[in-house]
C-alpha cells in the first residue's frame, strides 16, 4: 500500500545556489501529484529530494522534513533503506545495458543479497506484468539486454524495476518526455493502475498529462511552490495569477 | 508527367558544379584515411611475415617440448621458457589486474579530489619509468629480501608495470558510464560499493578488458624488468621461488650469441611468444563476447 508524503519547509542548494525555497506539502495516499512548471523551477530537485537523490551530487544540501507516512527520510534512516521503499523512474530511460531483461528487473532485490530464484522468478514477472510488459519480453527474458529493447519498452522495464523492490511511493521524473505518444499512452494507463497500490509523483512538462493522471497539481515556479490544489481547481480556477499565466500559456 | 516534374527530377538527379569539388574531396579524404591504415598496418605485417620467415622452420615438437641444450649439441628447445614465461605473466597479473582495477575505481568513483589528481600525475610519471629501472626495483624489494632470483619477482615486476596503465584506463572506461546509470543503482536503494562492482564496472567491461589486455600484451614480450628477477634458467623450474626462464630472456640470451642454431632458435622464440600474446587476447575476447547478450551494448 502506497503512503502519504508530508513535507515540510524543505529547502535545497547546489553549492551556493539556492534551489528549492521552504517547501510544505502533503501529498495522498494512493493518489497521483503531478508537478508542473517551466524548466528549471526546481521539481526535479523537489522530487530528488524525496528519496535523497538530491545529495548524490557533490556540494549539493537539504533542509527540511520529509515524512512517508510515519517513516522520517532524513532523521534516523540511511538513503539506501529509504530508497528501497520510494521507487524512482528517470526522464531517460536508463535499464543496465549489460543486463539480461530479467536481471534489470531482479537487479534491486539481487544486489541487495536477496537470492531465493523461485521468489525471484514470481516478483519479476509480477513486476514486468505490473508495468504492461510482460507479454511483449516473456519469452526473451534471459536473451535479451535490457538495451535492446525500444524506448517505451526500456521506460516500461525501468518502472517494473522499480516496482520489483516493493516500494510505497513510485517517484517519476518526466517519464515520457522521451517517448512517442503511443509509448506516453501507455504509461499513463499503467499510472492509474499503479495508483491503486501505490502512491506517485510525477514531474511533467505536459499539462495535459499532469490533468490526465494526476489528481493533485503543484505549480512551482523559481524553486518556490506557488500553488498546490485539486488538479481540477489548478487548471480551471487557479487562485494564483502566476498559476494562471503559466498554465494559459502566457510564459514558461 | 507534367513539364515541371520532369525538369524537377532532372535537377535532382544532376548534381550542380560545386558537388564535383566536393565529391573530390570525399574520396581525397577517405584515399588518406585508407592510407593512413595501409602504413600503420604495413609493420604490423612485416614483423609478423619476418617472424614466420625466419621462425617458422625451427619450431618443431622438440622446440617446444624440452629444455635448451648445451652449446654445440643441436636440437633442445625452449618449453622451460614457455612455461616459465606463464608462470611469470599469471602472478604478475594476479597481482596487477585487481591492484590495477581497484586504483581506477578509485579514481572515477572517489577521486575527484586532490589525492585522486596526485595518484593520476604518479601513475602517468610510474607509466614513463624506463622497464629496467622498475626491474631494479623488484631485485631491491624481493629478491635482496629472498636472497634469489625468482618467478615471484618477475611478476612482481610486471605487475608494477601493468597496474599504471590497467588504473588509468579503468578510470576513463568508468567514467564513460552515464551518470543516469548509476543513479539507476541508487534509485533502488543498492548501496554504492555494491553498485559500483555490479553496475558501473560491470557496464564498462568490454573497456576494462582492452585496458587489461594492453598492459599484458605490454609486459609479456618485457625483456628488461625480468633480467635481475626472474634471471632466467636454462633447466625446468615450477617452483616460484627459484631462478625461472622467460621467452624474452631466452630471446635475448640467443640472440646475442655468436651461434647459428641459437639465433635460429631465438627467431622461433619470438614467434611463439607473439602467438601466445595474439592467443591470450583473442581467447580472452571470445570469452568475453560468449557472455554479451543480443543488444547489450
Amino acid at each position: 500500500m502506497g503512503v502519504g508524503i508530508q513535507v515540510k519547509a524543505l529547502n535545497a542548494w547546489y553549492g551556493k545556489t539556492q534551489a528549492l525555497y521552504d517547501i510544505n506539502l502533503h501529498m495522498q495516499a494512493n493518489h497521483a501529484t503531478a508537478l508542473i512548471g517551466p524548466s528549471g523551477c526546481g521539481k526535479s530537485t523537489f522530487i530528488r529530494c524525496l528519496n535523497r537523490m538530491h545529495e548524490t551530487i557533490p556540494e549539493a544540501r537539504v533542509e527540511g522534513q520529509v515524512q512517508f507516512g510515519d517513516f522520517d527520510a532524513y532523521n534516523g534512516t540511511s538513503p539506501t533503506q529509504l530508497r528501497r521503499r520510494v521507487g524512482m523512474v528517470f526522464q531517460k530511460p536508463n535499464p543496465f545495458p549489460t543486463m539480461s531483461i530479467y536481471d534489470n528487473v531482479a537487479s534491486g532485490l539481487k544486489l541487495n543479497g536477496f537470492r531465493n530464484r523461485k521468489q525471484l522468478d514470481d516478483t519479476v514477472e509480477t513486476a514486468l506484468q505490473a508495468s504492461a510488459l510482460w507479454e511483449e519480453v516473456k519469452d526473451d527474458l534471459h536473451k535479451k539486454s535490457g538495451a535492446g529493447l525500444s524506448g517505451g519498452q526500456q521506460q516500461r522495464l525501468c518502472i517494473a524495476r522499480a516496482l520489483a523492490v516493493q516500494p510505497e511511493v513510485l517517484l517519476m521524473d518526466e517519464p515520457c518526455s522521451a517517448l512517442d505518444p503511443i509509448s506516453t499512452g501507455k504509461i499513463e494507463e499503467l499510472i492509474f493502475q499503479l495508483k491503486e497500490k501505490y502512491t506517485i509523483v510525477i514531474v511533467t512538462h505536459n499539462m495535459q498529462q499532469a490533468a490526465r493522471v494526476a489528481e493533485f497539481t503543484g505549480f512551482f515556479l523559481l524553486g518556490k511552490m506557488v500553488e498546490f490544489d485539486k488538479t481540477e481547481k489548478i487548471f480551471t480556477n487557479p487562485s494564483d495569477k502566476r498559476t494562471e499565466d503559466y498554465i494559459t500559456g502566457r510564459f514558461g | 508527367m507534367s513539364e515541371a516534374k520532369v525538369s524537377s527530377a532532372k535537377a535532382r538527379s544532376a548534381p550542380p558544379q560545386v558537388s564535383v569539388w566536393r565529391r573530390f574531396v570525399n574520396h581525397l579524404m577517405t584515399g588518406v584515411a585508407v592510407l593512413t591504415v595501409l602504413i600503420v598496418l604495413v609493420p604490423l605485417v612485416a614483423i609478423f611475415g619476418y617472424l614466420l620467415y625466419k621462425g617458422f622452420g625451427s619450431i618443431n615438437w622438440a622446440f617446444l617440448t624440452q629444455t635448451p641444450k648445451p652449446v654445440g649439441e643441436p636440437g633442445g628447445g625452449m618449453a622451460n621458457a614457455i612455461v616459465g614465461s606463464m608462470f611469470i605473466l599469471a602472478i604478475g597479473s594476479l597481482i596487477g589486474v585487481p591492484l590495477g582495477i581497484g586504483a581506477g575505481i578509485y579514481l572515477s568513483e572517489y577521486g575527484r579530489n586532490r589525492f585522486g589528481d596526485a595518484i593520476r600525475f604518479i601513475s602517468d610519471v610510474l607509466n614513463g619509468v624506463p622497464s629496467i629501472v622498475i626491474g631494479i626495483v623488484a631485485y631491491g624489494v624481493v629478491v635482496l629480501r629472498q636472497k634469489h632470483f625468482s618467478a615471484l619477482a618477475g611478476g612482481f615486476a610486471l605487475a608494477i608495470m601493468m597496474i599504471p596503465t590497467i588504473a588509468r584506463t579503468t578510470e576513463q572506461m568508468l567514467l564513460l558510464v552515464p551518470q543516469a546509470i548509476r543513479e539507476a543503482a541508487y534509485g533502488l536503494g543498492i548501496p554504492r560499493w555494491r553498485a559500483t562492482l555490479s553496475i558501473t564496472l560491470r557496464t564498462a567491461t568490454s573497456g576494462v578488458i582492452t585496458g587489461v589486455m594492453l598492459a599484458f600484451a605490454r609486459v609479456a614480450g618485457e625483456t628488461a624488468p625480468l633480467l635481475f628477477t626472474a634471471f632466467g634458467n636454462q633447466f625446468w623450474n615450477l617452483r616460484l621461488d627459484q631462478p625461472t626462464a622467460a621467452l624474452p630472456l631466452q630471446i635475448f640470451t640467443y640472440a646475442i650469441s655468436p651461434f647459428d642454431e641459437w639465433h635460429r632458435q631465438a627467431w622461433a622464440g619470438a614467434l611463439v611468444l607473439i602467438v601466445l600474446i595474439v592467443g591470450a587476447v583473442a581467447a580472452v575476447r571470445i570469452a568475453v563476447s560468449r557472455g554479451t547478450l543480443a543488444g547489450a551494448r
